[in-house]
C-alpha cells in the first residue's frame, strides 16, 4: 500500500478536525473491509486514514423507547450477538448474518456497508425497509437524511467532503410489524448479491390487513432501489397471495438492471418479483409471530 | 514517507511494542516487524481467510486491519494456539485426520476454528462449514477438516 498517515480520534469533533485537514485526501474507517482492499488494491489513494472506531457515539449500541440508535462503526458481529437487537429487529440479523464470512463480520459495519454504497449491498434494501434516519457530522455541523435518499450512484452518496456517518436510527417497531431481507446467489454462501430484496409491513390488530408496507431492491439499479408504489399498493389491502403478487409486479417494474457476470436482465428482473414476493410473505409470518428467527436464518442458508 | 508509529499491544498474551508505518496491515506487521510467519498472506484482500488472528476475542483477517488499530487490544496468532509446548487439541486432530496438504490454509483453519469454539463448545457440522465459509482450502475439499474440528468438539463436550 501506498504511505498515508493514521489518526484515531476519540471524538466527533476531532474526527472533523481530521477529515477537514486532509480534505478530498482523507477518509474514515470502520472496519475496513472495504477500505483497505481498496487501498491495497491501489484504487484509492489517501494521505490520511481516520479511525473512527475511537468515538464512543460511533460504537454505541442503544434501544429505547425512542427506537434503536446504532453507531455507524459498530461491526455485524457485535449486532448479531446482541440479544435486544435480535429480539427488537430480528430481520436485521437477515443482513449482518450473511455479509462476507465470520471474519469479515467480525469487522464490516453497517455504516460501512452503506457508506461503500454498493447497488448490491445487503444491508441497504433492508435499512430502507427498516425506515431507518442516517445521521452525518461534518465542517458545517449535524444532518440527516432519510437512507433511502444516501445513495446516490455506484459507490457514491450525499456525504460531501469532510462528512462522515455517525449513526443509523431505527424506529420503534409498531404492534404488529414484520421486516424480512432475501438475496439470491448461486451458492449457499459468500456472494455477492444477484438481486436482493428488502420488506416490511405492518398489520391490523386481527393480522389480517395490511396497513403499510415498504419494499426495497438490491442490485437492479445504480443504487439500492426504494420501491415506494409496492409498498403503496398493499396499504390497505387483505393479506393474499394475490396482494404481494401486484407489489411483486411493481417491485418488477421498478427495477432497471443491466446483465453483468452475476445475472442477465430477464433473469435480475424476474428475481425482482419473486424475492419481493418471499419476503413480503416472510415478513407477514414475522409479523403474525409464527416463524422465528432461526427457522428465517436458514431461508438465506444460515442456520 | 509517513512517520512511524509504536503500537503498544497485547500479543498472544504478552504485552508487546512494535514500530509499525501507518500503512502496514496487521498482517505485514506480524510478518515482517514482529516475525510471526505464521499467519499467511493468501489473497490479501478478506476472501480466503489463511491470515486470521483473534483481535479482542473476535476472529479477523489480519490483512484488512491496519497494524496502529490494534494500539491496547489484544490479539492471538497461530503462534499463541498451543499452550506450553503441548499441541492444541485443534492442532493434534488436524494431524490425526490428515487435515492439511501445503498447509497454507492450515494456520488460519486453526485460527478460525477455534473462535468457533470459543464461541460455541458444541457445534453441528453445519454450524462448523458456516463457521469456516470464508477459509478457503485448495487441496483437502475441506471434508477432513471440517472431521477435525468436529472430533475436538466432541472430545471436549
Amino acid at each position: 500500500m501506498q504511505a498515508f498517515d493514521f489518526v484515531a480520534p476519540t471524538s466527533v469533533d476531532e474526527a472533523i478536525s481530521a477529515l477537514a485537514a486532509g480534505g478530498g485526501r482523507a477518509r474514515p474507517l470502520s472496519g475496513g473491509t472495504d477500505l483497505i482492499a481498496q487501498l491495497q488494491e491501489g484504487r484509492l489513494a489517501l494521505d490520511t486514514v481516520v479511525d473512527l472506531k475511537r468515538i464512543p457515539e460511533l460504537m454505541a449500541i442503544s434501544i429505547s423507547g425512542d427506537g434503536l440508535t446504532l453507531g455507524a462503526s459498530v461491526a455485524c458481529h457485535s449486532i448479531n450477538a446482541n440479544q435486544a437487537i435480535r429480539d427488537a429487529y430480528p430481520a436485521l440479523i437477515d443482513s449482518t448474518h450473511l455479509i462476507g464470512g465470520t471474519q469479515i463480520q467480525g469487522r464490516a459495519s453497517l455504516g460501512g456497508n452503506l457508506c461503500n454504497s454498493s447497488p448490491a449491498a445487503d444491508s441497504i434494501p433492508n435499512l430502507i425497509a427498516h425506515n431507518v434516519t442516517c445521521h452525518i457530522a461534518g465542517p458545517n455541523g449535524r444532518r440527516s437524511v432519510a437512507v433511502e435518499d444516501f445513495c446516490t450512484a455506484p459507490g457514491r452518496n450525499v456525504l460531501e467532503i469532510g462528512e462522515f456517518l455517525v449513526s443509523l436510527e431505527f424506529p420503534t417497531p409498531p404492534a404488529n410489524f414484520g421486516a424480512a431481507y432475501l438475496r439470491f446467489i448461486p451458492r449457499n454462501e459468500m456472494d455477492i448479491a444477484v438481486v436482493g430484496a428488502g420488506a416490511s409491513v405492518v398489520l391490523s390488530d386481527d393480522k389480517s390487513t395490511i396497513q403499510s408496507a415498504r419494499v426495497a431492491l438490491g442490485a437492479v439499479a445504480p443504487t439500492p432501489l426504494f420501491v415506494q408504489e409496492a409498498g403503496d399498493a398493499l396499504a390497505g389491502q387483505p393479506v393474499s397471495e394475490e396482494t404481494l403478487a401486484k407489489a411483486a409486479d411493481l417491485a418488477k417494474a421498478a427495477a432497471r438492471p443491466i446483465s453483468d457476470m452475476r445475472g442477465t436482465i430477464p433473469q435480475r428482473n424476474h428475481l425482482s418479483a419473486v424475492l419481493t414476493q418471499r419476503a413480503l410473505r416472510i415478513a407477514i409470518d414475522r409479523a403474525r409471530g409464527t416463524k422465528t428467527v432461526d427457522e428465517l436464518g436458514r431461508l438465506n442458508g444460515h442456520g | 514517507m509517513a512517520k512511524k508509529i509504536a503500537v503498544e499491544t497485547t500479543l498472544n498474551g504478552e504485552e508487546t511494542i512494535f514500530l509499525c508505518e501507518p500503512r502496514q496491515t496487521l498482517l505485514e506487521a506480524l510478518r515482517d516487524n514482529l516475525g510471526l510467519i505464521g499467519s499467511k498472506e493468501g489473497c490479501g484482500n478478506g476472501n480466503c481467510g489463511a491470515c486470521n488472528v483473534i483481535l479482542d476475542g473476535v476472529l479477523v483477517n489480519s490483512c484488512l486491519v491496519l497494524a496502529p488499530e490494534i494500539e491496547g487490544r489484544s490479539v492471538v496468532t497461530i503462534e499463541g494456539i498451543a499452550e506450553n509446548g503441548e499441541l492444541h487439541p485443534l492442532q493434534q486432530k488436524f494431524l490425526e485426520h490428515a487435515s492439511l496438504q501445503c498447509g497454507i490454509c492450515t494456520p488460519g483453519f486453526i485460527v478460525s476454528a477455534k473462535a468457533l469454539l470459543d464461541d460455541n463448545a458444541d457445534p453441528s457440522e453445519h454450524d462448523v462449514r458456516l463457521w469456516l465459509a470464508g477459509n478457503l482450502c485448495r487441496c483437502t475439499g475441506y471434508d477432513k477438516i471440517v472431521r477435525a474440528v468436529l472430533d475436538v468438539a466432541e472430545n471436549d463436550a
